[in-house]
């Protein structure tokens, strides 16, 4: 995006020989009536139906003059939409402006829900659209569209109106539907683009005080959304109690651990020995307030064994999830977050005696002669819930001979 | 200058030029329903005494190719109108096929048919050659500028696309008569013997050069390994050589891997490689003693990874596998998970190194194959093979030689022979930057839906309805699997509704062969 005072010249989208499923828009401001200038590399398949929707979109927005010059390279409808909106709220200085979404292509959104799993969640940058077309075909727990740092500064107002337009209409499967929006008051500005897009869930970077948390949670109003504060610095790690208590709509605590040694002054190594202190202290004030405990992401794509020794450093610790940069990613985060067929075995033993306890009346859960400790009992039910969601226990368990399927 | 020709439906529905090039046209009539009679043909009578006694048939050059060719060429009796082959083992590594021509146009012929057995984007040169009228028209796969220049018809002629067996068909029935057929060798001796597993410039096999060697008037041998006689094992054998060409350098190995033949890093298209893996094994297609044919592109490469593993897991074995050879083929060769490739290219150069070195790489040709008129061939005898395709249709029918705007961008290589494996997976994305994959009807029918029984994209697996034992055998399988009219109604939400087919010229531009050698469609020109 730019616009210079003296041009009145605004755009939007991206161009360039490498840009692919995309659009660049630009409106020159004149005396004369509008031109549209579109150059199409779908003009057979697509070009009279965009030329007449463009029309359709400057005549609703009042856009009566300038030149209006438009190079597609195969976007999708919603990103025609979304590049419009972003480069009308420009040229007509109303950034109030919006435009109709396209049709929802989900069935249906799933409902928020706190105790949801969040092994993986999975980063998609928020000015590209091709990594969130299919990215609920991959399966991760949940997506995030991102406006922060995986958006050029440039590429900001783009950015809002894509994800807003994203979230309205791609189909985002079973996957919990997380923003994580910029910080400080771009990241209000980034809350109220959305107040009409359908998500669950916002990631709230770099939080270093409570105060940051009730700004958000205000603003929120009546809007059934969780949130997710990110710490990033020492300031915020050593305020992570405070921040985890800040609002009930706290559902977990992460870290983003590249700002963190950044703030801390040291190299991120692949060890990780200089953000334990960090990474521990967050995850005892997650736990201390009932939220879960989210770990940062793995960076390198291609060392598949690198991943799967992190996530078990991370499990081992407490964590309960793990952030993915490519989808290659999910299924291992998956694999290793999933309880062992011995843990699940020895749950479903105790999930039984609880289910025979229950039923007897007593208070007391035992396993042969041992009485089980109600934690035991509650952790025990976590896993049978767990296997089951990752297909790891058959539905009719309780009644099956054996408790780990294959 | 396209042509403007009566034309006939074929039994698929449709319309096809009613004449080729001056040649009278059979329309596609239907899987297997083509039967010549008849005898094959043969190449000239010719006399040993004619040859050199002691066998030394070099071309006296200085190891300049185009000198060279133009030497041999003069003696061979280039003249207008003449037909020149050529073989693409070389890929887009090629040298030969532009040498020809350069030879060509210094020795002032015109009106040439060029009949390769694949031409790559390195054959822009040519552009020229066309335009000047040394080459007439080209018969075979058009990749890259050739097959746009064709397709915004400024070709003289049609162009012909042919499988790889229907090369060999048309070759061993007559209907394509080679003059002077011209083959790169990386290694050969000054007899004729030749071989493409050894020498710097090595590129595995010779194949795609075996009919021309034997049925040609004329043969040509380009190397730049020259060996002391006998060159031995051969994969050409020197009885059919008419001359030696000794260069300085025959083709570039090191672009033989090209875009087409390594593996994809998409996460959508490993999701796809991954689904079909996860068929193959899950509906018992995976089973002790099976095979399977890999083509080339991104995804099947991938697939081929991904059943490797699944293999070893299951301790299974494969009786035998098919190339195209990469180095994931070579992998499961030396890791004992088959006893064979059937090689017919190399797709990279551990395909090379293999095939030279492994008793059990075993060198293939479309002769052994895929020709339709061989007493039965390899590629019907494959359990499963994984191909792409530029487009589906809900009829299962498929296209891998136009783009959905109409233009001719890809050759047919073995794809259509390919399709009568045991179970034939085609592997594409569901859509390409708003351009639907799935519609209505293919641009250009390349493949018939009858012998198409699996889709596979990102968003799951469409099986054929006429395959019901398929149908029964995915019950339970690890795999979405989605009627392909479901399939299509979600791509065309994405995109924004039902796409407008291209619009096209009336003039055809070329002719899409079956393997049988019947038009199964054509190629319109598309306009500017």
């Amino acid at each position: 995006m730019e616009s210079t005072s003296e041009e009145r010249m605004h755009q939007s989208g991206r161009r360039g020989e490498r840009v692919r499923g995309d659009v660049w828009m630009a409106w020159q401001e004149s005396d004369q009536a509008l031109q549209l200038r579109l150059q199409s590399k779908l003009e057979s398949m697509y070009g009279e139906r965009t030329r007449a929707q463009l029309l359709a979109w400057c005549a609703a927005a009042g856009l009566t003059r300038g030149v209006l010059e438009v190079e597609d390279q195969g976007a999708y409808p919603l990103v025609l939409r979304a590049r419009f909106e972003a480069l009308m709220q420009q040229a007509l200085a109303d950034p109030g402006l919006r435009l109709d979404p396209e049709p929802s292509l989900a069935a249906s959104i799933p409902p928020v829900e706190r105790q949801r799993a969040r092994r993986s969640r999975l980063y998609l940058p928020g000015n590209e659209v091709k990594y969130m077309v299919n990215a609920a075909l991959h399966q991760p727990d949940a997506v995030i569209l991102d406006l922060e740092d995986s958006v050029a500064p440039a590429a900001k107002a783009d950015a809002r109106a894509l994800v807003r337009h994203a979230l309205h209409t791609l189909d985002f499967g079973d996957c919990e539907r997380m923003v994580r929006i910029n910080q400080g008051a771009m990241g209000l500005e980034d809350l109220a683009y959305l107040a009409d897009a359908p998500f669950h869930l916002l990631l709230l970077p770099k939080v270093e005080s409570a105060a940051q948390v009730q700004e958000v949670d205000t603003l929120l109003g009546d809007r059934d959304v969780l949130l997710m504060p990110i710490l990033e610095s020492a300031r915020g790690v050593l305020h992570a109690a405070e921040i985890a208590a800040a609002s009930a709509r706290n559902v977990a605590l992460t870290l983003g651990l590249e700002d963190l040694t950044a703030d801390l002054g040291v190299v991120k190594t692949a060890a990780g020995n200089e953000s334990l202190f960090a990474r521990n202290f967050v995850l005892h004030a997650a736990k201390a307030a009932g939220l879960q405990a989210i770990d940062s992401v793995y960076g390198d794509i291609d060392d598949e064994d690198g991943l799967r020794a992190s996530i078990r450093e991370a499990k081992a610790l407490g964590f309960e999830g793990k952030g993915c940069v490519h989808p290659r990613q999910i299924r291992v985060v998956h694999e290793e977050f999933a309880p062992s067929p011995a843990e699940i075995e020895r749950a479903c033993a105790i999930a039984r005696a609880f289910d025979a306890a229950a039923a007897q009346g007593l208070g007391v859960v035992s396993l042969g002669s041992k009485m089980i400790d109600p934690p035991v009992v509650k952790r025990a039910l976590t896993v049978v819930e767990q296997a089951l969601r990752a297909g790891l226990l058959a539905a009719d368990w309780r009644t099956a001979d054996s408790s780990a399927a294959d | 200058m396209s042509l403007t020709v009566d034309s006939v439906e074929t039994v698929a529905g449709r319309q096809v030029p009613v004449e080729v090039n001056g040649l009278q046209t059979v329309p596609f009539a239907g899987v297997g329903v083509q039967r010549p009679q008849g005898h094959k043909v043969g190449p000239p009578l010719r006399t040993c005494a004619d040859y050199p006694a002691d066998g030394d048939k070099r071309v006296e050059a200085g190891g300049d190719m185009v000198a060279g060719l133009k030497q041999a060429l003069e003696q061979a009796g280039l003249r207008d109108g003449m037909t020149v082959s050529t073989h693409h083992h070389f890929r887009n590594g090629d040298l030969v096929g532009n040498a020809l021509f350069d030879a060509a146009k210094q020795l002032g012929v015109k009106d040439l048919r060029w009949f390769p057995s694949a031409s790559f984007p390195c054959h822009e040169h040519l552009l020229q050659y066309l335009d000047d009228g040394t080459i007439h028209h080209i018969e075979g796969s058009m990749n890259g500028p050739l097959g746009d220049y064709c397709s915004r018809g400024k070709m003289r002629g049609l162009g012909v696309l042919r499988s790889h067996g229907g090369r060999y068909q048309s070759v061993q029935d007559g209907e394509v008569h080679i003059d002077i057929a011209v083959l790169a060798a990386p290694t050969a001796d000054a007899f004729g013997n030749a071989t493409g597993d050894r020498g710097p410039s090595a590129c595995g096999l010779l194949g795609f050069g075996l009919a021309d060697s034997q049925y040609a008037d004329h043969v040509i041998l380009v190397t730049d390994n020259l060996v002391p006689f006998p060159c031995h094992p051969w994969q050409i054998q020197g009885q059919n050589v008419d001359q030696v060409v000794v260069v300085d350098k025959v083709g570039l190995a090191e672009r033989i891997v090209s875009g087409t033949t390594r593996v994809t890093r998409s996460p959508d298209r490993l999701l796809i490689a991954e689904y079909i893996a996860r068929f193959v094994r899950d509906s018992g297609i995976m089973r002790q003693g099976f095979s399977f044919q890999a083509g080339a592109g991104g995804i099947t490469l991938a697939f081929a990874m991904f059943l490797k593993e699944f293999m070893k897991e299951a301790g299974i074995t494969a009786s035998f596998v098919r190339g195209g050879s990469n180095q994931v083929l070579v992998e499961m060769l030396e890791e004992g998970l088959t006893p064979f490739i059937l090689d017919g290219q190399t797709f990279d150069l551990e395909g090379v190194r293999s095939m030279r070195d492994n008793g059990g790489h075993v060198n293939t040709s479309p002769f052994t194959s895929y020709n339709y008129h061989g007493k039965g061939n390899f590629a019907s005898m494959v359990d499963v093979v994984v191909l792409g395709a530029t487009e589906v249709d809900v009829d299962f029918n498929a296209n891998v030689v136009t783009h959905s705007d109409g233009r001719l961008l890809h050759g047919i290589g073995g794809w259509q022979n390919c399709l009568f494996a045991g179970c034939t997976i085609l592997a594409v994305p569901s859509v390409r930057d708003r351009i639907p994959v799935v519609l209505e009807s293919v641009t250009t029918m390349v493949g018939p839906g009858e012998l198409i029984d699996v889709i596979a994209t990102e968003r799951g697996l469409c099986i054929n309805p006429a395959r019901q034992d398929l149908v029964e055998a995915a019950r339970g399988c690890s795999v979405p699997i989605l009627a392909i009219h479901d399939l299509k109604k979600q791509i065309d939400q994405l995109c924004g509704g039902t796409v407008a087919p291209p619009r096209l010229g009336a003039e055809f531009v070329a002719a899409i062969k079956w393997v049988d050698g019947s038009v199964i469609d054509a190629v319109r020109c598309v306009e500017s």
